[in-house]
């Protein structure tokens, strides 16, 4: 018995652990509804289970047979068991209205998920890719749309518009702090509303396995209010800057003529391929390689170097360059911010 | 045909044994097993290589469990693990649960239950079961050789497609389905018509046995069901190997039609695993409450609609994928709806306990076990109904604990119950009470400590299929729980391999009914005689023996050298023809190679579709190719059916 | 068993019941329309897929033009012609007439080649390769889906007309015709909507 509640105490201290990614510690809207929605179902199912559990001990606790001969089957006592299953049809009525308020409640979340919209939204293009994100914040002039990667910026108190789509196999775009998940499913673009109510960093993952690497594709939110929000945009809108270590302008040299420019667009130079995550402002971000590894330069070098370690079977090749080469790359990257 | 009274004595009984057992007995040693055609080896054929695939995929669980009991661990590369749990699920579903839960308990003990000698189509059910081993070896064969599949057990496109999945691992896949579906399909012909046309006189089908008619409701759905999965795995192994295609976007396909095609097979598919368990506690209660289920006509009106209703719930397995809102509210409501009869059946159960004189054995343990754990996973399968809350736990270790709660609280729960309710009669000795509980108790236990702390890991973000997890997400103490509850789990069942070789060594003797028990199996000797009843028997009342008259009616009358047994009708069971079963025959065998060869050959080249067909058909001509005395013997007594 | 089996009881004697019956008394007839419920119900999903494959694009066939409707038609037409000495064969498999059995399924298998060798007409009057885009392959599926139980069906005959010749006849055997009919019969059937739905949907679609 004492083992018991030390094991229920330690299951309900595990629940102590990281928030940011996490159903019960909304910060979005959908995600708080969601929240009181699932809480509320928790309570009344728990109940329904200690009830009718409750009857199962009762009714073997209550009539034993014999112990060691199996007794005689029993003569019925057909109007008793008529009794009963008119008791039953009474409960069977009862789980029917539950349910059907239950869909009541459900259909009242979701109408109201549906029923946000705005007349100038943040609008964000969600692309999964394997095994990484990409994110177009929208603009009607083509050369202020922001081209980011692994790292989405929202800001609070606003609907905000995600149109997301993939460009190859199924993966689901989920922050459990903000809104339920959606599948990116090739050839269809869908739409999503949120809205994030709360300050902080959210951590999302993809939920629908995409292959080998669907471990480590992962995105960090970071909501922020408006005036944060849009000045990190602007500075997102900037080509790179020039490098101003004589290291980094290096390391720019040794990226231009290494394969990393056949998958990374960097504006403000001559790299332009989408195959991989742009890397214009990749020192704004706090990790790499979609959530998977904080954003150090120890990392960086371990990353371009042996990415294949990191994240067996991704799609970007371990790196063979000289040391040298591979610190003022790294200055380089570090330079991006 | 009249009812004529007459008595046999001893003697005519006695000589009508040793004939009876000379002729339907099956061909011994190593050679002869491949032509055996009863459904009791058969049956425990089913029962054995089920069992040990349950013991492969529980072996890849443990691995899985080991892989994530610590964050970012390196023990398994990502491809190996991707394998693994891709062949866990995999064997689970197709060769473990249906297996088991269909076919391995509707061949054994079927047949037995209406008061049959053997099952319908006796050589298509041994071909069953060769082309289900078939199917088996390939997928484990296929890990073995470092080309398991590795996309998943429903193995959704684009990514199980040709352009994401070069080599031949889903190619596996695929064609595995194909074994393992025309396994069930075959049984599922042979279980509705035995069901139909060779009961007992007297047993009308009010008066079926509540677990024949989880079985026969299963079989009919097996039939609906199986041939979208077939369909869903030939569309994708055709779209892979010859250029179709049905779900390349850029062709005009879509990959939302494979999804709609498995679920549509796949969410029926669980209710082929669970209703056949409804029927087996069904048996277990009434038994070990010495009394009838309450409400019988609502039972199997519970067990008909939740079979009806289970088609039409499958987009719910698809609420992520941003269909019209209005469509999926449909599925919503639905699949609440579909809850209520299993309520039906729960509170029918309960109420048979709550009247009931209860004994306590480990049959009945199990089914207690199964009331508990699978109220819990219906309980969150309530939650998952509801579409936003669906969209927040869909794809995480919620999920995942939601379906190991019903699919072990539903299907292993049930499968010991009934292996321990049934195993006297199926072997002819007692398995232990101790060792039994130490079983129930160890894997109860095991069970919810390694299952229940997924459903908070799936709060906390956790997603499904990940083969590591960074060290500041929180989530490895529960894994290590998680891992710690498995372990139980393994002795449990190590247990159960230890009670189940003490039996079969030297075990108490059963004799006929141990457990006074109501069914028709429980009339004849444990095991039973080759001819499964000396005289096939006559019932009374819907508890057979239970019901039986002091002096209830036997069938007489039968040649006695050859295979005849009694067919009735559909509705009524009352006598209307003899029929004749085929002997033992290696046909089966070799038509399942002569298939199994087209199948595994068209991995590789079209072409084997049409090579391969030449020994398929020698082989089914064979089969079919009637044998010159047995045509000479039925000719001087054929009586053909009046034409009217 | 215990000694109930040899103490005298009742008896239900069934030694003068018939051993030879037919239609849904036979087991094999229950065999017979098991399969045609499962192969009935992978052909009406295979045709919801086309369906469902026609509402993903905007031209339906996308750029070419519906199949030509001489092949299809022609072969429509003798498999509705087979209707009558199929009846044929089940009516006399009845009364055991062996004579006029041997003549039906002479036609028969004559049928089966004749409408085989049609159908390899049929599939390149479809007017697209299964590998070109989505409709090409629904249509070539549904055909050969048809096609497989054409060629199943004319293997069954022709086994089952040899044995009506050889010295294996007997009841039985008639059973066997007048199931291998009811089987003919359902390939007659789902050949009704492979054919609205592979040529005549096109163009109304």
């Amino acid at each position: 018995m004492r083992r018991i509640g030390y094991g229920l105490l330690l299951l309900l201290l595990a629940g102590c652990g990281t928030h940011q990614q996490s159903v019960t510690n909304s910060a979005g809207t959908q995600a708080a509804r969601i929240e009181i929605l699932w809480w509320w179902m928790l309570g009344i199912l728990t109940t329904i289970f200690v009830i009718v559990v409750g009857f199962v001990l009762g009714a073997v606790s209550r009539r034993r047979g014999g112990s060691e001969q199996m007794p005689e089957a029993q003569v019925i006592d057909s109007a008793r068991d008529r009794r009963l299953s008119r008791v039953i049809l009474v409960l069977v009525i009862m789980v029917i209205l539950f349910e059907f308020g239950f869909l009541v409640a459900s259909a009242i979340v979701t109408k109201y998920e549906r029923g946000m919209s705005s007349k100038n939204p943040v609008e964000i293009q969600v692309i999964g890719h394997r095994w990484w994100w990409e994110f177009r914040y929208a603009s009607s002039q083509p050369s202020e749309v922001v081209v980011t990667a692994n790292e989405l910026h929202l800001p609070t108190g606003v609907p905000i518009l995600i149109k997301a789509s993939s460009a190859d196999v199924i993966h689901s775009f989920w922050v459990p702090n903000i809104a339920g998940k959606r599948d990116l499913i090739r050839p269809y673009q869908t739409s999503m509303w949120l809205q994030v109510d709360e300050e902080g960093v959210f951590r999302g993952q993809c939920a629908e396995f995409c292959g080998h690497q669907h471990a480590h594709m992962a995105f960090y939110v970071v909501a922020e209010p408006m005036n944060r929000f849009q000045a990190w945009l602007q500075a997102q809108k900037a080509p790179a800057k020039e490098p101003l270590e004589h290291k980094a302008r290096q390391g720019r040299d040794v990226f231009m003529k290494s394969p990393c420019v056949t998958c990374h667009t960097i504006r403000g130079t001559d790299a332009g391929s989408r195959v991989g995550p742009d890397l214009t402002h990749v020192a704004s971000r706090s990790f790499i390689a979609a959530g998977t590894l904080p954003n150090t330069r120890s990392n960086l070098m371990q990353w371009i170097r042996d990415s294949q370690s990191v994240k067996p079977g991704n799609l970007m090749p371990s790196m063979d360059l000289e040391t040298s080469e591979l610190e003022s790359l790294v200055a380089y990257m570090q330079s991006l911010k | 045909m009249s009812t004529i009274d007459r008595t046999i004595n001893e003697q005519e009984a006695g000589e009508l044994k040793t004939k009876l057992h000379d002729l339907w007995r099956e061909p011994p040693g190593f050679i002869g097993w491949f032509a055996h055609v009863h459904h009791t080896s058969i049956g425990k054929r089913f029962f054995v290589t089920a069992f040990i695939f349950f013991l492969l995929a529980g072996i890849l669980a443990a691995l899985m469990r080991l892989q994530l009991s610590r964050s970012e661990s390196h023990l398994i590369s990502p491809d190996l693990y991707d394998q693994i749990f891709t062949t866990h699920g995999t064997a689970m579903m197709f060769l473990f649960a249906v297996p088991m839960m269909f076919k391995a308990f509707s061949t054994y003990l079927v047949p037995l239950s209406v008061g049959a000698r053997n099952i319908a189509f006796p050589r298509l059910n041994a071909f069953s079961y060769y082309i289900y081993l078939f199917g088996g070896i390939l997928l484990f064969g296929a890990l073995l050789l470092n080309t398991g599949p590795d996309t998943g057990w429903f193995s959704y496109v684009p990514l199980s497609g040709p352009q994401f999945s070069p080599g031949k691992r889903v190619d596996i896949w695929a064609q595995m389905i194909t074994f393992t579906e025309l396994s069930a399909l075959g049984v599922a012909i042979e279980v509705i018509t035995t069901v139909f046309k060779l009961r007992a006189p007297g047993m009308s089908l009010n008066r079926l046995p509540l677990f024949v008619w989880s079985e026969l409701v299963v079989a009919f759905m097996v039939m609906f069901a199986m041939p979208a999965v077939m369909l869903s795995s030939t569309l994708l192994i055709l779209d892979r190997l010859i250029g179709t295609h049905f779900f390349n976007p850029a062709e005009g396909g879509d990959p939302l039609l494979y999804q709609h095609v498995f679920w549509f097979f796949g969410h029926p598919d669980v209710y082929i695993i669970f209703l056949p368990g409804t029927g087996i506690i069904s048996a277990v209660l009434a038994a070990f409450s010495r009394r009838r289920v309450i409400g019988y006509m609502a039972v199997v009106l519970s067990v008909v609609s939740t079979g009806f209703l289970s088609f039409g719930v499958w987009v719910h397995h698809m609420f992520a994928t941003g269909l019209p809102a209005l469509g999926m509210s449909f599925f919503s409501a639905a699949t609440l709806m579909v809850v209520v009869p299993t309520a039906i059946q729960f509170f029918l159960w309960i109420a048979t306990l709550w009247t009931g004189k209860l004994v306590i054995r480990t049959p009945m343990l199990w089914a207690l076990g199964f009331l508990f754990v699978f109220l819990i996973g219906g309980l969150t399968g309530v939650m998952l109904a509801s579409i936003p809350l669906d969209l927040q736990v869909h794809d995480t270790y919620f999920v995942v604990a939601h379906f190991h709660y019903v699919l072990i609280g539903g299907a292993v729960f049930p499968m010991f119950a009934g292996l321990y309710f049934w195993w006297p009669k199926i072997t002819g000795r007692m398995l232990s009470e101790t060792i039994g509980k130490w079983h129930f108790w160890l894997f109860f236990f095991g069970f919810n400590l390694t299952f229940f702390p997924m459903h908070m890991l799936g709060l906390r973000g956790m997603t499904r299929r990940v083969y590591t997890y960074p060290p500041e997400s929180g989530w490895q103490y529960l894994n290590q729980l998680a891992g710690f509850g498995a372990v139980l789990m393994v002795f449990g069942i190590l247990a159960f391999l230890v009670n189940a070789w003490r039996s079969w060594k030297g075990g108490a003797p059963a004799g006929d009914n141990p457990w006074g028990a109501s069914g028709l199996e429980w009339g004849t000797s444990s095991p039973p005689p080759p001819y499964n009843f000396l005289f096939p028997p006559t019932v009374n009342g819907r508890e057979a023996l239970w019901d039986a008259a002091p002096d209830q009616p036997v069938v007489t009358g039968f040649h006695n050298d050859s295979r005849e047994v009694l067919a009735t009708k559909a509705i009524d069971a009352d006598p209307e023809h003899i029929s004749e079963m085929p002997g033992p025959s290696y046909w089966p065998f070799l038509a399942a190679v002569a298939v199994g060869g087209l199948l595994i050959g068209s991995m590789f080249t079209p072409w084997a579709v049409v090579w391969g067909a030449i020994p398929v058909t020698a082989a089914l001509v064979g089969w079919f190719w009637p044998n010159k005395n047995e045509v000479e013997r039925r000719r001087s007594r054929e009586i053909w059916e009046p034409e009217n | 068993m215990g000694t109930r089996e040899l103490t005298p009881r009742a008896v239900i004697d069934v030694s003068r019941l018939p051993n030879v019956v037919f239609a849904h008394h036979s087991l094999l007839w229950w065999g017979t329309m098991g399969l045609a419920l499962i192969e009935g119900m992978f052909l009406a999903i295979l045709i919801g897929a086309y369906f469902f494959l026609r509402t993903r694009v905007v031209e339906w066939p996308p750029g070419i033009l519906p199949p030509h409707l001489l092949w299809g038609t022609l072969n429509t037409v003798l498999i509705l012609v087979s209707l009558v000495p199929n009846a044929l064969v089940k009516k006399s498999a009845r009364k055991g007439d062996l004579r006029k059995v041997r003549i039906g399924l002479l036609i028969m298998c004559a049928i089966g080649l004749v409408a085989l060798l049609i159908r390899a007409f049929e599939f390149p009057s479809l007017g697209v390769r299964w590998d070109a885009n989505a409709y090409g392959t629904a249509v070539w599926v549904l055909l050969g889906f048809h096609t497989t139980h054409l060629i199943t069906d004319c293997i069954d005959t022709i086994v089952l007309t040899v044995l009506m010749f050889t010295d294996k006849v007997e009841g039985k055997r008639y059973m066997d015709c007048y199931e291998n009919a009811d089987y003919w019969y359902f390939v007659i059937l789902i050949w009704i909507p492979v054919f609205l739905v592979t040529y005549i949907a096109p163009r109304l679609l």
